[in-house]
């Protein structure tokens, strides 16, 4: 099948105003009669939720975690983009869509990332009215910083806790919408299964994290913002908890996955210490203004990294990517740390790192300057490496991060399943195939406080509030039907622990499906997932009953979905036969080692049609057009 | 270069379990062999429960997310005192460097009539959320906001804002305090919000209803112990409770 993403045509300033205008609206006194579930409640459902029970809607919202405020976006540290143009500098809303659309290597669509770079300005003026505390320069104007893949300053931020700020704001505002009795909270509650009646997506059944009930929640739409599944990597920067399984299960339900390939690889995370390690840390990309990347110039150098001259020393950033030096985006710089350390000039145990040293700056600005603006992170390095990087270089190496693929949606975010809209990092709309720093927090913001308040009233203008009830045969059979596969789970009663089994999945999705990827490594991956799985399925070992908090068993339906999705992943990246943006296939490479794109076999969004477990899964191609920007071989040189 | 010590270490755990909330809990005791120094004390917990898991037992229920000191999920009482004590400290940024070879480490939920047990170290703070509630936010609509830049505010203010909103909402000075007052935890937000332009408008009327909602949700008053202080990861500071106090003042004259 042909996929129609539904762009609004004609000129791509003023597609955004004309879609709005060409949008069905829900009238007032309607709206409080349909009811929203939201899934998830970082900045992306956070943001809808408190703006669609502000409009007047039936909001009920849902997270994994005891409070809406832990979404894993609290841990974005460096900060977020908008065109505003401030600092005078050249930017515009064209330069923030220019720079997106070629940062995200030539995947991504134009109007959905026109849209974004236009209200990114309105997101900004949201936060700062909530009382976001952004930074401040000594006149009182916000304060701007430079992130990876642009040569202007439009990152705003917080300190080193720009994801916080915003989660908070966004929290706040759902708090305030609870008060108002527009919104209903539900933590420590899972979403396990989508309900799907007449093809439309019109519940959700969940298990309550506390009690263990399963239960199905009827609406009239439901909003699905549950983050990213970089988790499959085992080690990431993402929380413990970040999973598929919302995803995976609305995929199982007919919901498409486009690009589950596309993979970023963070550049700069402190490197991994030991076999038991259950996370890996992102040092943030802001660093990277003041911070130069280096290796010693010849292969084991082991002396001390200040014993190390000027001269002996090979800035391989600078060197190789003059124009945006330590700024390069992160596909590319991630792949240049690899580079090093394969050639023998890593540093630190196993040669798995590179230096990111602010010796330079902290002469140029002074300590107290560099301590500032990073405090918090120089902090977190010490408790974690136990060395004061004010002294001694931070050592850092690539680690899994975030995921642009996604559910595959429409302009209008929802899915190819009516009445189930996709926002944030879940879906798969406007990064391409590699994301630049600080345009995550914006696009969670966009979808949720200014997109879907929009999009989803031309979906409910077209229903019947309330025509699903809870005692529908589809929620009934939803209900035992996860059931049966909790008692699963809880009956298998074999050798290996849950994590045991996570941790063997990540080594062979980082070893194969990492960041070097090639025609034998993703068969080999592919031939080793489903062997894993099987194995699951006859040996894992979950204690604990159903009808209590049993973590376990949590973790168990997470992993267990990370081992279907795993194979669908891999893939994705065996039949994207070129090398773009995050997804670098060894065979595809220019002569200096660049990513090699095939704009004539692969200029398209591959999304995925569930057949089964195990069974081959049905392609359907989104093709993409490039009318504005003038699609090129990408070069940061 | 670090000490990246091989020496691993060999600790005694008396760890707080409690089926439900209506349970009866006690400490049990286990042994956790081979602990790395730099290891996180949830990854030495990590495996602890892995072993338990492979004997069949109950693993040791632990609140945790982001691992790294930010969503303030985690929470547990260590040796008496929460977040165990390390200054500007989250548990899960809390390395084993900091323990020796041989020792004995208590671990209890946090511990506060406002935060019931729900199982091991798994508390309910759903009673925070009832503050935030009550007022802890300027009443901006989505949209139909003035620019940015047309509100200017001073570094000064910006940044002693920012220092109240560092907050993780983690619990910790209820935990700290003798009385299971959330002074601290409220202040934090009532003086971020004070500080700033946005936030004055409504600075009366939030104080009140936040001030309400505590007293109602079953916090504790606070008699200035100031252990909230000491216990909280991120360093807020007392002086917002001062804050607090003043601007109740004022709501009370108006
Ligand atoms: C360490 C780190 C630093 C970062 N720094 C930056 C930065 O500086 N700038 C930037 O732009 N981006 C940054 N990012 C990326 C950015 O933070 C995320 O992409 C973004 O915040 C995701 O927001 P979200 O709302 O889509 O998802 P999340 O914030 O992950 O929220 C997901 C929500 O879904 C819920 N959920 C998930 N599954 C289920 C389920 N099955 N049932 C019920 N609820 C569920 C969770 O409870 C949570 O509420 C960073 C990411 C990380 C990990």
């Amino acid at each position: 099948m042909i996929l129609d993403g539904k762009c609004p045509k004609g000129p791509i300033q003023t597609s955004w105003d004309r879609h709005r205008f060409d949008l069905k609206l829900v009238n007032p006194a309607n709206k409080r009669k349909y009811k929203i579930l939201v899934v998830g409640t970082g900045l992306a459902g956070g943001a809808a939720a408190a703006s669609l029970g502000e409009l007047g809607y039936n909001v009920e919202a849902f997270c994994y975690q005891d409070s809406a405020r832990r979404a894993h976006s609290i841990a974005a540290q460096g900060g977020i983009n908008a065109a505003k143009a401030y600092p005078n500098d050249g930017d515009s809303i064209y330069r923030l869509f220019y720079d997106t659309i070629k940062g995200g290597d030539f995947r991504a669509r134009e109007a959905d990332v026109w849209r974004l770079a236009q209200v990114s300005n309105n997101i900004i003026d949201q936060c700062v009215a909530q009382g976001v505390p952004f930074a401040r320069d000594y006149a009182g104007y916000l304060d701007n910083r430079s992130f990876g893949g642009a040569q202007v300053s439009r990152t705003f931020y917080a300190r080193g806790q720009t994801g916080q700020q915003l989660l908070l704001g966004a929290y706040s505002a759902l708090s305030r919408q609870v008060k108002a009795g527009t919104v209903k909270l539900f933590a420590r509650t899972e979403m396990l299964d989508l309900v799907v009646v007449d093809g439309e997506a019109k519940g959700i059944t969940v298990r309550d994290l506390v009690t263990g009930e399963i239960r199905t929640h009827v609406g009239d739409a439901v909003v699905l913002a549950t983050g990213g599944y970089v988790n499959v990597f085992y080690l990431s920067t993402n929380a413990m908890g970040c999973s598929v399984t919302a995803n995976w299960r609305a995929h199982k339900k007919g919901a498409f996955f486009a690009n589950p390939c596309y993979t970023q690889i963070h550049p700069t995370c402190i490197p991994q210490h030991g076999e038991h390690q259950s996370k890996l840390t992102l040092m943030s990309e802001s660093l990277r203004n003041d911070g130069r990347c280096w290796v010693p110039k010849a292969k084991g150098d082991q002396r001390p990294p200040a014993q190390i001259p000027d001269e002996d020393r090979d800035y391989y950033l600078e060197r190789k990517y003059p124009s945006f030096g330590n700024l390069a985006p992160r596909d590319i710089a991630s792949r240049a740390a690899k580079e090093q350390c394969d050639d023998g000039r890593g540093v630190g145990p196993g040669g798995r790192g590179v230096y990111l040293d602010f010796a330079d700056s902290i002469k140029r600005l002074s300590e107290g300057t560099i301590r500032e603006r990073y405090g918090n992170l120089f902090e977190m390095y010490e408790k974690i490496t136990d060395e004061n990087a004010y002294k001694v270089p931070m050592r850092m190496y690539p680690a899994p991060h975030y995921s642009m693929g996604g559910l595959w949606v429409d302009y209008n975010c929802e899915s190819n399943v009516p009445g189930l809209f996709v926002l944030g990092e879940a879906n798969f709309s406007v990064h391409g195939a590699n994301r630049l720093g600080a345009s995550a927090l914006m696009q969670g913001l966009a979808d949720g406080y200014f997109v879907i308040p929009y999009t989803i009233a031309n979906y409910l203008a077209k229903t019947k509030p309330g025509a699903v009830k809870a005692d529908h045969p589809e929620c009934k059979k939803s209900v035992e039907d996860i059931k049966a596969n909790t008692q699963k789970l809880l009956s298998i009663n074999g050798k290996k622990t849950v994590s045991e089994f996570h941790r063997e999945l990540g080594k062979i999705m980082w070893e194969n499906v990492g960041m070097a990827r090639s025609e034998e490594s993703l068969k080999d991956a592919l031939k080793k997932i489903p062997v894993l799985r099987e194995e699951f399925w006859k040996n894992v070992k979950v204690t604990g009953g159903p009808g209590e908090l049993n973590q376990q068993l949590e973790n168990a339906g997470r992993v267990a979905d990370f081992l279907e999705f795993a194979e669908l992943m891999t893939k994705d990246a065996l039949h994207r036969n070129e090398s773009c943006g995050g997804h670098f296939r060894v065979e595809h490479q220019m002569p200096d080692g660049e990513a090699k794109r095939d704009d004539e076999n692969y200029c398209y969004v591959g999304a995925w049609e569930f057949k089964g477990v195990g069974k081959e899964p049905e392609l359907h191609k989104e093709p993409l057009t490039f009318d504005n920007v003038h699609l090129a071989v990408r070069s940061y040189k | 270069m670090s000490a990246h010590n091989a020496q691993t270490m060999t600790l005694t755990l008396h760890v707080w379990r409690q089926a439900g909330p209506n349970e009866p809990g006690r400490l049990e005791q286990y042994e956790a062999k081979n602990v790395s120094p730099d290891q996180s004390f949830l990854e030495m917990l990590d495996e602890v429960n892995e072993e338990l898991i492979k004997a069949g037992k109950d693993p040791i229920a632990f609140d945790h997310d982001c691992r790294e000191g930010i969503c303030g999920m985690c929470s547990q009482v260590i040796n008496g005192v929460p977040h165990g004590g390390q200054e500007r400290t989250t548990v899960c940024q809390l390395h084993m460097r900091t323990f020796k070879n041989g020792d004995s480490i208590y671990i209890e939920p946090w511990r506060a009539v406002a935060f019931p047990v729900q199982k091991d170290l798994i508390v309910d703070r759903s009673n925070l959320e009832k503050i935030m509630q009550a007022g802890g936010y300027t009443s901006a609509h989505t949209g139909g906001v003035a620019d940015g830049n047309a509100i200017l505010i001073s570094k000064i203010a910006a940044d002693y804002a920012m220092d109240a909103a560092e907050c993780i909402g983690c619990g910790a000075c209820v935990a700290a305090c003798p009385n299971g007052s959330a002074m601290l935890y409220t202040s934090a937000k009532v003086a971020q919000l004070a500080a700033l332009p946005q936030g004055q408008v409504e600075a009366a009327a939030r104080v009140t209803a936040m001030a309400d909602a505590l007293t109602e949700a079953g916090f504790g008053n606070c008699s200035n112990h100031y252990e909230c202080q000491a216990a909280c990861p991120k360093g807020i500071s007392v002086k917002f409770i001062a804050r607090l106090n003043r601007e109740f003042q004022k709501a009370l004259f108006k």
